[in-house]
């Protein structure tokens, strides 16, 4: 349980942030410039803010009424930054203890070996961080935070320097992380991947203030919030289930409040969970069940708000048990005479749905 | 082979002796005060660069001449020591030890201080948050970061010692054995009549003596470069 209730000032930018979160991982999105890495450093303790509290499980880090101000070291908190910051006169395997030889034997709570082949990182100890890769580093730099044996691990954007084979290269890692250590996170992000992928609680963030603090879908669902956020497509999060495979076609079936899904397939077990996103204009609409086409998932379900803004392309919220966003043009708008209450069919193309639209884990709806 | 003769040993050893004593005992000092200029926003802070630079502006014999008025026997400094400690400075080699670690001070904390302020202060936020202090985290990061630059700085002050001439003359004398150090003999030397054969052979000497120091740097810069891992 993290509470962070803190404002700080500089200059005409004002950091004004409170939000509490349960353990899991929290995900603080939000432009750059919207304060999330001042965010983290004070949480940290790197940077003072100018009063509020901040508490993570049972201990006060921070509270300007009482006068509690922990330093950095004493915080035990894991802090992963963007550019990994291995000391670069240390070997790997330094770096790694650096943290780790300052707590107390019986406070330690992973093994050296244990995060070691977790990580895969056997191989490199002996080298220098100069030898190493941008993945290899930033993997290094998670070891080197956990074996601190931290109550709370913070990252900044530690895939945002990688390129995209990297960043899925670590990304099970950190699921790791969360699934099989139990480490509660905190993970700023400006990329809606690691967002569906990771989050448990999603924290947004902008201009200095957290605009929502929810679960995911409650958020990205939110419609109210998308000019806020900006970072994000618009686009529809919904939590699935596994519930066949189909081989010969080499699709995967999914389930979600009487639906079901086919997407490309996934290589997950039936009756896992998953959080699937769908982009709004990979949404379709037709006013009678199509027949004959390519699409291979149409679903029923009623038109329940219309958001215009004169643009040429409007969103509709199409209700199918689950709130669905479908981007069309204003003029297919016109023409189908969509208003509130009309019945619809959406349709979306199995294909539009990627990995990168697909995280673990969730609450099934 | 040609080797030194008794005396010029005893002048090198005493040259060798001033500025390691020199070089040892202004280390800590310009580590701080570098760490001061570098790292604090404080009063007096323009001045203290100030101060620290002066050597490096002010004619020597000026700097030797001000050192006799402290630290000599009827000095501000010098009269509270020598009654509280016994301690004579003025026309010892300690004193000659001081008036080279005074003219190679700045050199010194230039170099220091250049290699400070060119430490990703990164490094030392993350030591921090693995529950390093401020004093570990100097110890463990900032100051094996900057020994490029301490070890240049102390070369520098180190070579800067080995040719100091007008503080030393005007503060500690040239007394033999006590305070003639290289350049002193050298000058004494060229002074006597017959003393160009002396001159010709301490000259010898003083580029050795450069040229070793030069390749033992470059040597230790080496194996730091190689100990980071390019």
């Amino acid at each position: 349980m993290i509470t962070v209730d803190i404002h700080r000032r500089i200059g005409d930018f004002t950091l004004k942030a409170a939000f509490s979160t349960q353990s899991g991982v929290t995900v603080l999105f939000g432009r750059s410039g919207a304060g999330k890495s001042m965010l983290v450093d004070t949480l940290a303790g790197l940077v003072q803010p100018d009063g509020g509290r901040i508490i993570v499980g049972d201990r006060t880090l921070f509270d300007s009424e009482q006068g509690i101000n922990l330093p950095p070291e004493r915080r035990r908190l894991g802090y992963v930054f963007q550019n990994a910051r291995l000391f670069p006169h240390l070997t790997v395997r330094r770096n790694l203890t650096y943290g780790m030889h300052r707590i107390p034997e019986d406070e330690r709570r992973h093994g050296f070996d244990d995060i070691v082949s977790l990580l895969d990182i056997s191989a490199l100890l002996n080298r220098r961080p100069g030898q190493l890769s941008g993945g290899e580093k930033q993997r290094i730099a998670i070891g080197r935070a956990l074996l601190a044996s931290p109550k709370l691990l913070l990252m900044d954007e530690p895939l945002a320097a990688l390129d995209e084979p990297l960043r899925n290269e670590i990304i099970p890692f950190i699921e790791d992380l969360r699934d099989s250590l139990k480490v509660p996170i905190v993970y700023v992000s400006h990329s809606v991947d690691e967002v569906l992928r990771l989050a448990d609680t999603l924290v947004l963030i902008s201009e200095g203030s957290v605009t929502a603090c929810g679960p995911v879908e409650t958020v990205m669902n939110d419609m109210a919030l998308w000019p806020v956020a900006g970072g994000f497509e618009v686009g529809t999060v919904i939590a699935a289930r596994v519930t066949g495979q189909d081989k010969v076609f080499g699709l995967t079936d999914l389930s979600f409040s009487g639906h079901r899904l086919r997407v490309p397939g996934l290589g997950v077990h039936i009756g896992s969970q998953l959080r699937l996103r769908v982009r709004a204009r990979d949404v379709a609409l037709a006013l009678n069940r199509p027949t004959n086409i390519s699409v291979l998932n149409v679903i029923e379900g009623k038109v329940s708000q219309i958001r215009d803004t004169g643009e040429p392309q409007v969103d509709v919220l199409v209700d199918i048990g689950v709130p669905l966003i479908s981007r069309i043009t204003r003029k297919s708008m016109h023409d189908l005479g969509l208003a509130p209450g009309r019945k619809v069919f959406a349709m979306i193309k199995a294909v539009a749905i990627d990995r990168n639209s697909i995280g673990h884990g969730g609450p099934v709806l | 082979m040609w080797t030194p003769t008794l005396a010029e040993a005893e002048i090198l050893l005493l040259s060798l002796k001033v500025a390691a004593v020199s070089v040892v005992f202004s280390l800590p000092c310009g580590l701080l005060v570098a760490w001061f200029l570098a790292r604090r926003r404080f009063p007096g802070r323009t001045a203290l660069d100030a101060l620290v630079h002066l050597p490096l502006i002010l004619p020597p014999v000026v700097v030797g001449y001000l050192l006799l008025l402290f630290l000599g026997r009827n000095g501000i400094v010098g009269a509270w020591l020598y009654e509280v400690f016994g301690i004579t400075i003025a026309f010892t080699w300690k004193g000659a030890a001081i008036a080279s670690a005074v003219m190679g001070f700045p050199l010194m904390v230039r170099a220091i201080r250049l290699s400070l302020e060119g430490v990703d202060r990164g490094f030392e936020s993350a030591a921090r948050t693995l529950g390093a202090g401020p004093v570990r985290v100097f110890m463990t990061v900032t100051l094996p970061l900057i020994l490029p630059g301490v070890l240049s700085g102390t070369i520098l002050a180190f070579a800067r010692s080995l040719g100091e001439f007008g503080a030393t003359i005007a503060f500690v004398s040239n007394i033999p054995g006590e305070t003639r150090t290289l350049p002193l003999a050298l000058f004494t030397a060229i002074q006597s009549a017959s003393g160009d054969a002396t001159a010709a052979r301490l000259v010898v000497i003083s580029v050795v003596l450069a040229l070793v120091t030069l390749i033992a740097s470059e040597v230790m810069a080496r194996r730091i470069t190689v100990r980071f891992g390019a």
